[in-house]
This record gives structure tokens, sequence and C-alpha cells, in this order.
């Protein structure tokens, strides 16, 4: 076996060493009836042979690299500098372990240090963790800081944020004594205002808004954080991080907690994860915040240096009376998050959130100018919009899937009231054409 | 000093007017775009980012790799994180665009190639663990903890027995369990080890009654040690209506050996970045897919992965499921690697690996003992832990001894840990380590052995040849420093050259 460097020697001589004349020796304490269970898993093949089979099942799915995609939804397709791959490749990262010895980690800990530097620009707020999971996992963290800053039950959640995220949501509070409240959207795809404030009663520990929201509108939230705060509630917000280069950042709407899904900033779509949900709050809930936080120091010699910090915070320490059961985060998913937002740099982030609003915004004027097709053109949008067809939406699909186009997101399956109604996603990665084509063969739909 | 041991970070490298990328055009007319949004929607707050060419950039990061340890440049005996060899051909295969450029939300007649790489993964997985259904959607090994403890709630729910709220842990088990006990609301109770590290079957039965949920159990346990009595265990909890839980954290010690399934555990995770070969990536992303009995497979989460003829599909779960755990499919990418991992060992080299681990544990453990004091010297099975008790004179403490080994280019094991053991220092070679770098390993504790009778300063001032000596983590905890606007603020440490 080619990873596996003991030899029948070595062995004859370590069990002699041990001191037994069988390897079986080793396993007495193990009940008999327990033992050489019956397993039914395949037998070795040869790299050459792996190489091929997973050549051939990657090739049997289609996917952003032979189809054009509009395809959002919480995932999207960004131009990734071809330095970040060769980065998050390199050894000394990806095989190392989370870093508890900072001595010999602090390649791993200064990286994680710029990584929250730079969130905590995007999102305003004073101090960002290490990573979360994803986005729906830091979402629903945030959710369980609220109840527990407040000491208070309920929460309500616009039915606008992410279906996924909110469902994560309900799971978590499912069995607790705390529970989720939704409040609705409009026609015009923006929170029910008047809903959200009948709904902000005493026991409210948090709210939570997305903007851009599911449906790719841009929340008015001028009014929503004093009314919030003065019910003694934390405002919670999820945003798209890229969007935060150009349009007003959660700090700046006077929220509590933002986080949010980081994987725009060079994490591949492979499927839906790995991904890397980004954690950050006010100073005031720092010693709440989940998960690992990288701190500034100096060494015995008043060297600069790097470390865990805050770790009285943390199950390996408090056990049952941690702030959270998180061990690890998604230390290489930050990794190349950081290294994308490095190379793009101050004006480059901002550029590619301006492109793709340049995008979003010229793919809906051209759909919205199509037979058959409705959009709200006069809502502020970042990279996503709604598109409205007169004909069902498989139908619709079927069609452009012969094309090598997968049009959009139908929202039914989340909203039912919704029919017939897809969300699409313009990046920076179209080109005119590639818009053009897709407004033409829609238009033959 | 060299300017490669700068600690300078990108902020500080930063010029005005230099680039990193190169971008496409606008193609619209600039009021469409973010002119068009009204400007109470726009940021007002300037971003304070570097600004680097691609050159420094790439220097910046290698530069800082250089400064970490990791499993292809060092030994890491790290116990319970089993700190293996990750295969090429794993990043290979995930890298393939035909993986990585997969949307979660394509139509299914399109992703058939990834549900067929998850869809065999859940297969294998139920085969090794003698587990009946797998969810593969928990991003990592708490996340799977969790996800497991709302099973066991819903699963006691749905039997009319939602009084059950207390979860039994060992004290020897991983902080993350009652943790994830504690953070889904249960009452911990800890069950205090016998003399031979083990659960001790009449401290159980005494803390067995109608409120308990759930035990969870690390087998083999944190000192390394198979739970002898795991079926009797088993069979008492079940016997009160309480469900097993099953960390899989150890579970390279068990592969063709034993199954959890077979022992009466009712839920599973498994840590794939550990078992199953995925990089750990200086801290994540993980994976840590759920298995379960037959009784538990209705409230799993979903979707559950399924097959109709040759068609792969993704299948909502039932009424009684706890929900989603997670957006999306898991963590796909590293499910890809498990998967690629099992194929290329095949049944065989998966008992290898198990088999190697083992020997190579006891290997260095009956080399050890004779230079420090084992926790319970028994036969092992892929780790050990040491206790070192006896360096108390010259002041010394098992993290000393961690920090002494990274100046020979060995990373520390796992120290003080588990909190059972005083002055523990837990021990895990892996299966894909030769015998040549364990016996150097122990020549190397021989030598911090002598160091310590003869120059403990040596040990206690240790490490003198890393990139930094020892952090003040005093001071981090006491005045946190947690970004550069941190710094900003506090005009602190800025002394490493801010830009002019």
């Amino acid at each position: 076996m080619h990873f596996h460097p003991v030899t029948a020697d070595d062995k004859q001589k370590m069990l002699e060493d041990i001191g037994v004349s069988s390897f079986e020796d080793l396993l007495k304490g193990i009940p008999a009836s327990l033992r050489n269970p019956k397993i039914n898993v395949r037998e070795a093949v040869s790299e050459l042979e792996i190489q091929n089979l997973m050549r051939g099942l990657g090739n049997i799915n289609h996917s952003a690299h032979d189809y054009l995609s509009f395809l959002g939804a919480g995932s999207y397709e960004h131009f990734v500098p071809t330095a970040v791959s060769e980065v998050i490749r390199r050894n000394e990262f990806y095989t190392a372990y989370t870093p508890y010895q900072p001595e010999a980690s602090q390649g791993t800990l200064q990286s994680i240090y710029e990584y929250q530097s730079l969130i905590t620009e995007l999102t305003g707020l004073d101090v960002s963790n290490a990573s979360h999971y994803d986005g729906s996992t830091s979402l629903a963290e945030a959710v369980l800081l609220s109840v527990r800053h407040t000491d208070r039950v309920k929460v309500l959640v616009s039915r606008a944020v992410h279906p996924h995220y909110r469902q994560v949501i309900e799971t978590y509070l499912k069995g607790t004594p705390y529970s989720m409240v939704e409040f609705g959207f409009g026609e015009d795809h923006t929170f029910d205002r008047a809903q959200f404030e009948s709904l902000l009663t005493p026991e409210v520990a948090g709210v939570v808004f997305q903007t851009p929201n599911f449906f790719g509108v841009l929340e008015d939230l001028e009014g929503v954080s004093e009314k919030v705060h003065e019910n003694g509630s934390l405002l919670i917000m999820t945003a798209n991080p890229l969007s935060l280069a150009a349009l007003r950042s959660p700090g700046e709407w006077g929220a509590d907690v933002a986080v949010g899904e980081a994987q725009p900033f060079g994490v591949a779509l492979q499927f839906g994860g790995p991904y890397v949900g980004y954690f950050s709050a006010t100073r005031a809930l720092m010693r709440r915040i989940p998960g690992r936080l990288a701190g500034l120091t100096v060494d015995s010699e008043g060297k600069r240096a790097f470390c865990l910090t805050l770790q009285a915070r943390e199950q390996h320490i408090r056990r049952e009376r941690a702030a959270s059961n998180i061990c690890t985060n998604q230390a290489l998913c930050a990794l190349a998050a950081c290294v994308h937002m490095t190379l793009l740099g101050k004006e480059g982030i901002r550029e590619v959130a301006e492109l793709n609003m340049d995008r979003a915004a010229y793919l809906r004027g051209k759909i919205g100018a199509t037979p058959g097709f409705k959009v709200l053109k006069d809502q502020p949008i970042f990279n996503e919009f709604v598109v409205r067809s007169d004909k069902p939406f498989d139908v619709l699909e079927k069609k452009l899937l012969n094309k090598k186009i997968f049009p959009g997101v139908p929202l039914e399956t989340y909203y039912p009231e919704l029919k017939n109604q897809f969300l699409v996603c313009a990046t920076e990665t179209k080109t005119q054409e590639q818009l053009d084509t897709f407004v033409r063969e829609l238009s033959q739909c | 000093m060299l300017i490669s041991d700068s600690s300078q970070l990108s902020f500080e490298k930063s010029r005005p007017g230099r680039r990193g990328a190169a971008l496409p055009k606008q193609f619209c007319d600039k009021s469409q775009g973010l002119e068009a949004v009204p400007d109470k929607f726009r940021r007002r707050r300037k971003l304070v980012f570097p600004e680097m060419t691609e050159p420094e950039v790439v220097r910046h990061f290698v530069q800082l790799s250089k400064k970490n340890f990791s499993i292809d440049t060092h030994f890491y005996p790290l116990g319970s994180c089993t700190m293996k060899y990750n295969p090429k051909i794993n990043e290979w295969a995930a890298g393939l665009e035909g993986f990585a450029k997969v949307h979660p939300l394509q139509p299914e007649s399109t992703t058939q190639g990834f549900l067929q790489v998850c869809y065999e993964l859940e297969q294998d997985l139920k085969e090794i663990t003698g587990m009946k259904r797998f969810t593969l959607q928990p991003a990592a090994g708490a996340h799977g903890e969790l996800t497991g403890m709302m099973l066991v709630r819903a699963y006691h729910e749905a039997m009319g027995q939602a009084k059950r709220r207390k979860v039994l842990v060992p004290d020897s088990s991983h902080g993350t369990n009652p943790a994830s006990a504690a953070l889904y609301g249960y009452h911990v109770v800890e069950l205090k080890s016998n003399a031979r590290g083990r659960v001790e079957l009449k401290t159980l039965e005494e803390h067995l009654d109608d409120e308990v949920a759930c035990l969870m159990l690390t087998n083999p346990n944190t000192l390394g040690l198979f739970e002898e009595d795991i079926l009797k265990i088993t069979e008492a909890v079940h016997k009160k209506g309480g469900l097993l839980y099953y960390d899989g954290a150890n579970f390279n010690a068990l592969l063709g050996i034993a199954r959890p399934g077979d022992m009466g555990f009712d839920v599973v995770h498994l840590n794939l970045h550990k078992t199953f070969s995925t990089p750990h990536g200086g801290g994540g992303p993980g994976s840590g897919p759920v298995g379960v009995s037959e009784r538990l497979i209705p409230f799993l989460p979903g979707p559950l992965l399924d097959k109709e003829g040759s068609r792969y599909l993704l299948r909502d779960a039932g009424p009684k499921s706890i929900g989603r755990v997670k957006s999306f499919h898991g963590n796909a990418g590293m499910l890809l690697r498990a998967f690629v991992y099992i194929r290329t060992l095949g049944l065989s080299g998966l008992k290898k690996v198990s088999e190697d681990a083992i020997l190579n544990a006891n290997y260095l453990k009956e080399k050890l003992k004779k230079i420090f004091p084992i926790a319970v010297d028994e036969p092992c099975m892929h780790e050990f832990v040491l206790s070192i008790r006896n360096t108390k004179a010259q002041g010394i403490h098992s993290g000393d001894i961690g920090k002494r080994l990274l100046d020979f280019g060995v990373h520390a094991p796992t120290v003080h840990f588990p909190l059972v053991v005083e002055e523990a220092l837990m021990i895990e070679p892996t299966e894909t380590e030769s015998k040549e770098t364990l016996d150097r390993f122990v020549e190397t504790l021989e030598k911090i052995a002598e160091e310590i009778i003869r120059n403990p300063e040596m040990i206690k001032l240790a490490p003198h040849t890393l990139p930094i000596r020892r952090p003040d983590e005093v001071l981090a905890a006491r005045k946190p420093v947690l970004s550069y606007r941190d710094q900003l603020r506090d005009k602190v440490l800025l002394a490493e050259g801010v830009p002019s």
C-alpha cells in the first residue's frame, strides 16, 4: 500500500519489541463477537484507474465549466485569480492542523488575523471570528447568540432570508425553549415593515434581515436598528460580503451581528461545500462570539506574534459551559477568501462589486424588455433579480438546458405562491455576448 | 533579521495605487449600476484594504506558509487528531472542473456524477461502521455531534419521552461532547472513569434513570483504550431506554476491526478529516457525516441520497426529520476526497490503516514508557497517553515538552488532555509514519528527558528555533487586538513597519 510504510519485516520487529507474538494479541480487549465484521467494500484500484474513474464521473456532470450558468441563490460563480489556488495548495497550509501550537503556526494565525481584518472592514463591525462552517450555520449561531445575550425566547426572521438559512435556524431551535417567527415580504420583494413592527414584541431577542435579500433586492433598513434597539433586541444581518464593498455595510445600518457566506471570495462552487461562513459582531458581544479568534500579541522577546485568544469561550476549555460547540473553523476556505480579497485590493474589490451590479442591471433591463417575461425594474439590486415568466418554468428550463444554459433557480420550490418565477444571477464572469445569448434564447422559448 | 522573517501584515506592505488583479470592463452605461442605486444604499465608510501587486501577494502568503508545521513537512503525533498523510490524488480529483464548478442548485440530471460519488460514499460508510443510513450534511465533527443530539431528542419525543434531558459523558471525553449536548439544551452529567481509564459499569448504572437521553462515548476512548465492557454498556443504556452516541474521532483504530453498529450504537459521527484522510487545512474545512441505526432513520436531516434504477437523486426528508442542518448538500468537496480515499485503499487497505495505526502506537508506547510514566499501561489502540508527572521537581509540564519537540521538527503531541490524566501527553503516530520516524522520535524524547535533568531551562523556554518564541497569551486575552483596525485604533504593536 503506497501510503503505508510498515513492511512485514518492520511488523515482525515491532511486535517483538512490544513483546507479543502476534498482532491479534494487541486486540484482546475487543469482544470476540465484534471482531472481523463482514464488510462489503470494493477492493483497491490503482491510481491510474482512480484518475480515469474520477475524470469519467466528473464528465457526467455538467457545470459552469460547460454550461452558461445564471444560478446564484447563496452560491456564486466568480472570477478567481490563479494565484489564489497556488497559495491554498501550499502543503504548509492545507496539511497543517488547527493552530494550537502558535510557534509552529504563525502562517495560519497571521492569515486568519488578516482575514478577520478584511471581514471587519467589509461588515463595518468591530470583531470577526476565524470563520464558521457556512452562511446558514453562522446565521443559526448568531440567532443563538441573541437569545443568550438578551435572555429572551423569540427571534424574528424576514421571509426574504435564504430559505435554507431559515430552515437551519428552525432546526437549531427545535426542541429548545426558543422559537422563530417570520415576517413577510410584499409585491416589491422587500420586507413587510408593518408586519415586522407589529411582531416586534418584548420577548424578541433578535431580528434577522438579509440584504441583498434572497430575491436579490436591497432592503431599505432606514429606522430599523432604532426600532430593534429600542425594543432591547439585537439586529442580525446577513449579506453577500462582496456587495459590501460598494453597498452600505451592516455596521452602517446599525447591526449588532453580521454573518453570511464568504464563498464569493475564492471558494469553488463544488456542489455547495465546503464554503465559509463569516461571523462578525460589535465589541460589546465579543465574548459571546462562537469559534476561534486570532489575536495579536508579543512573544517572550517582545517580537510581534499571533495566537488564538479569548479561548475561555471555547469547548476545549469550558466544555458544557462553552459559548458554542464549534471546534475547527473553515481555515483553508477562509485563507482562499483572504488571498482573493488581498489580490483584489482596495480598488479591485469595489470594482468587482460594481461589475456585478453592471451585469445584473444590464441583464434585468434586457429580460424586462423581452415579451413573455417581467422583472421589477426599479428595485435596487446587487447581482440577482427575479424574473416572472408567462410560461411554466420547467418547460423553459428544459429548452434552455438543451442550449447548455442554466437559466436560474425556480422560486416555487421555496415559495409556493411564486409560480413561474425564477432567480437569475449575473456576476462579473459574464460577457455582454453571453448575456445577449441568454436573452435571445429566452425570447425563443 | 531576514526579510522573510518579517511579520508585516499585508495592510502594512500596502502602497496606494498598486493592484493585484486584472478585471474585465463594465459595459453598461454608468447610470445603470451602482449609480442607479439611491444614496442611502451605498457604502460611506472607506475600506481599509491592502493594495499590493500579484507578486507581492504571492510572496507574502508563501512566506507565511513557511512559518507553519504541516504533515507534508513534519511528523505530527497529535493525539485524537489523526494527522495522517493526505493523498494528492484526493486533491487532484476535487480540483477537476467537472466537480469544482458544479452549482448546488443545478437540475439533478446534470449532477449525476457528483450524486453517484456521494451515494457510493454513503454505502461504504454504512458498511464500514455497521450503521443503517447516513446523512452527509454535517460540516464537521462538532456539527455532527450537534446533529446527533437533535436526532436523539427527536427520537425520544416521538416515543413520548421528552423528559429525557440528561446526557452522560465520561470525564475523559472530548470537550465538544459536553459542549454539543449543552448547546442543544441538554443537562450534561460526567461519569468518572475507573482506574483503568474506562467507563465503570457500576458508575454508569448508578446514573441510568428515565431522564437519560443518551450516553456519548468515544471508543477507543481518549486514552486510546478500547472499552472492553462495550456490549454490557450499550445493553445497560438500552435497557433503561437511553440511546448510545459514538464519537468517531478515534475511528482510525477500528477500520475493518470492529463496527460501532455491531456494538449497539444508535448514532455515529465520523470525522472524514481524520480517518478518511481529507486535509485539516489549518483548522477546517472538515466533514462530519452521521450514521444511525434503523430506528433513527426517520429523523435524519434532509436531503437524503437515493438511487432509482440507474438514476441518483436527492430526496427531501420525511415529516419526522429534524430538518436541515446546513445549506445545500454538506461539504461535498470533502465527501469526494473521502470517496477517492476509500476507492484507493479498498477493503484490505482500510484494514491495514487500523492495523498499522495500532501497531505504530503500541511500538511507540513500549519504547516511551521507559522514558516517561504512562497513564494506563495496557495494550493500546491507535493512541496512548503519557503522564509527565515525574518532572515536578524541575518545574516541567507536559506542555513544555511539547514546545521543546518543536525545536526538533516534531509537532507537539496533544497536551494537557484528556483532563483525567495529570500532565497528559497524548500521542497518535498514525499508520502513515515509518518505523524510522518513530525511532527518531523516541531518540528525541530520550534527549529531552536528559535535558530535563541537565538543563531544564532549555525546555521551559522552548522553542528556540521557530519564527517566534512563546507568545504572551495573557496579554492577548487581556487586551484583545483582533484586527488591523484595532491596531490603528489602539496604536499598538505597529512597530513592524507602518506605511509611511
